[in-house]
């Protein structure tokens, strides 16, 4: 059991983090505010919408491209989480059966459309989201969030979180490990040993918190964390900002494929 | 030079479950003396090296460094001086970015950002990990955690440099690389370690505990190499001494 490798591989993604790249070396707050706008921008079309969203992947497609990321690891990524999307959209094309729209004689309803909106949205978001951190780092996040007025507290917390999880991560695959090498082929005992272990993994960390507290102590900490600002909001920034934050809306109020589609004299979806 | 002198007066320390960790400890450890705490599992070791910048106040007895006395009161002034280093380089490595985390004592001193940088610099380039600057620790290797982590020491500056099981973990060049760090450095040196060869080598005094006990105090060759005391303290010679 590879929780860390095969999971939610957070250790790659982390490592994407730090590539450098001109998106990269974006302030993150800019791109989290970038983000915010464009998740809201796709959630908010309406349910039978399909052919207006299609721009809108390019900027997951130039987050990849400039921030040389490899596209199948947000391939696999989203068709992890996959599942849980079809779950909800799953009962759309059961219930919603009038019929919509004809494409190539065939008759297609309200419900398949409605449920091809829900996939697509789920796509363009979470890839989004995905690359945020891909060529934010989870530090850089963090620090924007400080520096936008969320609680040093609460960043903090995050970034301690976020630190140790590595060392838990091993920590339990050792322990998990370590039953296994003892429990002849099986499953050690089943739930009674794992509660066993979770338990021992909660102590280990009350103990590890402390110890980490007094190293902190030991080195004149008063209560006060001094995180550096490594970026600045430049002009770079600001056309970055403004740019997408225009082509966003613009996208929203004009459905560009169906220009396209009437440019290149076929009949768009809608 | 007073203030690089650490003493221990008649220091006992139970822990709160009742287990008697220190009995009536006393020593005195000079200027520019390097000195290796030995003893086996439970002796006392790191509960020693907790009460020398006050992670914990003594029970009973007394902590001296230079003329103040660990309490309360001047922790801050204490910890200024009595630099320590972690078991466990993990619990010492909570910044983001290695500079980050070497930045975090002198940052608690409150000195200008210039001087902050500088500091970060230097004690890298003394560890030799200059170039791991922009990392982020939890990508480094066992013995590169552990130079950064004695790195963040150093750049406070401290009077006296206190490391608990500095060597544990370690590939021989990466120890060896630590044990050239620790020559190095000019101040009073504390190292409590199962590393006999480390204390044979770097050390010119050595204190056996046992049970919570100054069982010996004295010259590391005549500790060290007594085969009949090492036996009774549950210990075994030095591997130098063996071959
Ligand atoms: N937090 C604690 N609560 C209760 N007892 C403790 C605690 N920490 C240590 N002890 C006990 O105090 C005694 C001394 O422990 P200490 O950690 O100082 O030993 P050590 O010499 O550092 O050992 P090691 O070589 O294994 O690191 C041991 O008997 C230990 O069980
Ligand atoms: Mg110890």
């Amino acid at each position: 059991m590879e929780i860390g490798s095969n999971f939610l591989n957070i250790g790659y993604l982390d490592s994407l983090s730090y590539r450098a790249s001109p998106v990269h070396r974006i302030d993150p707050r800019i791109k989290t505010i970038v983000t915010i706008v464009y998740v809201v921008t796709v959630v908010s079309f309406p349910r039978y919408e399909v052919s207006g969203l299609l721009p809108f992947f390019i900027y997951p497609v130039f987050l990849i491209s400039v921030g040389n990321i490899p596209p199948g690891f947000v391939l696999r990524k989203l068709l992890l989480v996959s599942p849980f999307v079809v779950m909800v959209g799953m009962f759309n094309p059961i219930f919603d059966r009038t019929p919509m729209l004809e494409l190539y004689g065939v008759e297609i309803s309200g419900g398949w459309v409605s449920f091809t909106s829900i996939l697509l949205k789920f796509v363009l978001t979470i890839s989004t989201a995905l690359l945020l951190i891909a060529t934010t780092s989870f530090t850089g996040i963090c620090e924007g969030l400080g520096r936008m007025g969320v609680p040093q507290v609460f960043v903090v917390q995050l970034l301690f979180l976020y630190r140790y999880l590595f060392v838990l991560v091993e920590e339990a695959l050792r322990m998990v490990r370590a039953r296994d090498a003892r429990s002849s082929g099986k499953r050690g005992k089943g739930v009674r040993v794992f509660i066993h272990l979770v338990g021992v993994l909660l102590v280990r960390t009350i103990q590890r918190a402390e110890r980490i507290y007094a190293a902190m102590l030991s080195r004149g900490y008063t209560g006060r964390m001094p995180l550096r600002r490594t970026h600045r909001i430049g002009m770079k920034e600001l056309i970055f900002l403004s740019s997408w934050i225009l082509l966003f809306l613009v996208m929203r109020r004009y459905n560009l494929s169906l220009y396209l589609g009437i440019l290149l004299g076929q009949d768009g979806m809608r | 030079m007073s203030h690089h002198i650490i003493e221990f007066r008649n220091v006992s320390f139970t822990y709160p479950d009742g287990t008697a960790a220190l009995r009536d400890v006393s020593f005195r450890i000079t200027h520019g003396e390097a000195v290796g705490i030995v003893g086996p599992n439970g002796a006392g070791k790191t509960t020693l090296i907790m009460l020398m910048n006050g992670l914990i106040l003594p029970g009973g007895g007394e902590v001296m460094v230079g003329e103040v006395p660990v309490t309360r009161k001047t922790l801050s002034e204490i910890r200024r001086k009595v630099g320590v280093v972690m078991q466990n380089p993990d619990d010492q490595l909570f910044m983001p970015t290695v500079r980050e985390d070497v930045a975090f004592g002198p940052s608690n001193m409150e000195l200008p950002p210039e001087v902050i940088e500088q500091r970060v610099d230097e004690a890298l380039r003394e560890v030799g990990a200059l170039h791991l600057k922009d990392r982020p620790p939890h990508r480094l290797s066992g013995g590169q955690k552990k130079a950064v982590a004695i790195a963040g020491v150093i750049a406070m500056k401290p009077d006296i440099l206190v490391m608990d099981e500095p060597t544990a973990g370690l590939d021989p060049g990466a120890r060896r690389q630590l044990i050239e760090i620790v020559k190095g450095f000019r101040h009073s040196r504390i190292i409590a370690t199962h590393d006999l060869d480390l204390v044979l080598e770097v050390c010119e005094r050595c204190i056996l505990l046992h049970g919570g006990a100054i069982k010996r105090d004295g010259p590391p060759g005549e500790i060290l190499l007594d085969a009949q005391l090492m036996q009774e303290s549950g210990l075994a010679l030095p591997l130098s001494a063996t071959v």
